[in-house]
């Protein structure tokens, strides 16, 4: 097994389970920023698009870059942007609550 | 800007992205969590841009351009939308990492090693099938497609058979790569697969299909990392995938079922045709009541439990039910809401809703939580949920959802179910609960009934 492809395997394997360790203690209440979240992050392939768009390569290489660029840039923002609106919405006991209302 | 300097920023991202899923354990570290993940992500961005192979930016600023216009405007769209937002936003993530791996083998052809090859392979395959897969929970979602499951004779001996046919045609491109036409089958493959794989799934099986892109989309960035060699893209796409995974095993679970029955099984036909019933009892008939008989039960209660699930979202009640629960709580009720891990079309969907109409989120409460709270509440409002609430679940071996963990619901001394009108839910299931003496059925439009309730309440005295 080439030595690099090794390397990458440990690193895939342990990001898993500290990816399992983090998430299990994610609560129901944020399941959905949770996978809002993820996907602005994974948003991260943005970097190799830019290298296929970006480099000088051949025509489609360029064009799939860049429509590539495109995709991943509109999870990266939007993934953020929604993310951090429905966080901004949880919060505990609002001042519109009535008092004895728990 | 030298190689080692951003694979530097990349390792300041893994750090950062890791920071900000850690955030999520708690609504309070949350955001910060997220402005962690953007630092990570624009260091990141920023390092690339002066990659020594990038020679032109005449490609790169409108696509980052484009891409901003678009993110920043369908993140404006409303939260009853949500689950078809994450699934368009699978699409867009599964067909980036298809076209960077078709582009990267365009280029690199035969001279790409055995690794990059299987890595490029797999990205394609699970690229393309997440881009389609999700395209088709998206129109599921939104009805452009029918919710019940499409079915044909054959079709996971076809699904199942060209899964595998992908994998042969992979392990015999890493062997010998001179044959191209392999790796576009592949993405052809990949391509027909998302639509055919999602097309017999049923719309109440949704969470399990968003979550299970979730993850898809992640490995297909975890993938390209390999085939680039790029250590961020591994974490990331690993990070995605293991929280994609473990939610999806967490919405099978909270269904009772199993994986394979979900993707296999084209349960929730919205016809019951291939469903055991339940037989009724004999002489069961339903206690239809009007908007005032539910206010007068309503206001003599000190506790109130209020159960949503998808009909809350489909009828946009979320404002409507929180009007209600401060109305009464005005009056002296305690309110609190149980949120059934499967309730609406993703994880967390309800939670979502409900906190966008101000709901304080230590008023809602997991299925083991409150469960036991039922036996000692006044009353109970079920607003548009249905298997959720079903006591077949708990006491019919036949029932197609037996098993499924539910709420206690009919040991509470009044339920009032807001339905819009007596069909069976997505399950195609009849209902006991519906049936039930101290049941009271008000049927109509969510919203407007709890308006109407509103006002009701309201004018009590």
């Amino acid at each position: 097994m080439p030595q690099e492809l090794l390397f990458a395997l440990y690193i895939f394997v342990l990001a898993g389970f500290l990816g399992h360790h983090v998430i299990s203690k994610v609560p129901h209440l944020l399941h959905t920023p949770l996978m809002a979240g993820t996907n602005a992050i994974s948003g991260i392939s943005l970097v190799g698009s830019l290298v296929a768009a970006g480099g000088d390569f051949n025509q489609l290489s360029t064009i799939l870059g860049c429509i590539a660029v495109a995709c991943a840039t509109i999870n990266t923002v939007g993934g953020f942007m929604i993310t951090d609106r429905m966080l901004k919405m949880f919060r505990k006991k609002g001042p519109a609550a009535a008092p004895g209302g728990h | 800007m030298g190689a080692s300097l951003i694979n530097f920023s990349y390792l300041i991202a893994s750090v950062c992205f890791i920071l900000a899923l850690q955030g999520l354990s708690s609504p309070k570290g949350a955001r910060r969590g997220i402005i962690i993940g953007i630092v990570g992500m624009t260091v990141a961005v920023g390092a690339t841009l002066f990659h020594e192979k990038i020679v032109t930016y005449n490609w790169i600023i409108p696509g980052l351009i484009v891409g901003s216009i678009i993110g920043a405007a369908i993140s404006r769209i409303p939260m009853t939308k949500m689950p078809e937002r994450i699934a368009f936003s699978h699409a867009f993530g599964g067909l980036a990492a298809a076209f960077v791996g078709v582009s990267e083998f365009y280029t690199h052809g035969i001279h790409l090693d055995v690794v990059a090859r299987s890595a490029l392979g797999l990205e394609v395959f699970l690229g393309f099938l997440t881009f389609t897969g999700s395209l088709m929970a998206f129109g599921k979602l939104q009805g452009f497609i029918t919710g019940a499951p499409v079915t044909w004779p054959g079709q996971n001996f076809t699904n199942i058979g060209m899964f595998f046919g992908s994998l042969v045609m992979l392990v015999v491109f890493v062997i010998d790569p001179s044959i191209t036409a392999l790796f576009y089958a592949m993405c052809g493959t990949g391509f027909l697969l998302g639509i055919l794989a999602v097309l017999p799934i049923g719309g109440a099986d949704m969470p399990v299909v968003i979550s299970l892109l979730n993850s898809y989309a992640g490995l297909a960035a975890a993938a390209t990392g390999f085939a680039l060699g790029n250590n961020v893209l591994i974490i990331a796409g690993a990070l995605d995938g293991t929280s994609g995974f473990l939610l999806s095993m967490m919405m099978s679970k909270a269904m009772n079922r199993s994986f394979s029955n979900v993707l296999f099984g084209a349960f929730g036909t919205g016809d019951s045709t291939g469903v055991t019933n339940v037989a009724l009892p004999a002489g069961a008939s339903v206690n239809q009541a009007s908007i005032e008989d539910a206010v007068n039960v309503l206001t003599a209660s000190q506790s109130l439990i209020v159960i949503p699930g998808y009909g809350m979202a489909v009828s946009q009640a979320q404002h409507a039910v929180r009007d209600l629960a401060s109305a009464l709580e005005a009056k002296g009720c305690t309110v609190k809401y149980a949120i059934h891990p499967v309730a609406g079309r993703m994880p967390g969907h309800m939670n979502v809703l409900l906190a966008e109409a101000n709901v304080p989120y230590d008023q809602l409460f997991d299925l083991d939580d409150i469960n036991d709270e039922f036996s000692r509440t006044d009353a109970v409002l079920v607003v548009g949920a249905n298997d959720v609430v079903n006591p077949a679940a708990k006491k019919n071996p036949k029932s197609p959802i037996y098993g499924m963990p539910v709420f206690n619901v009919e040991l509470a001394r009044s339920v009032l179910v807001l339905k819009r009108s007596m069909n069976t839910g997505f399950s195609g299931i009849d209902n006991e609960l519906f049936f039930a003496p101290n049941t009271m059925m008000v049927l109509g439009d969510a919203k407007k009934t709890l308006l109407g309730m509103v006002s009701g309440v309201k004018a009590s005295e």
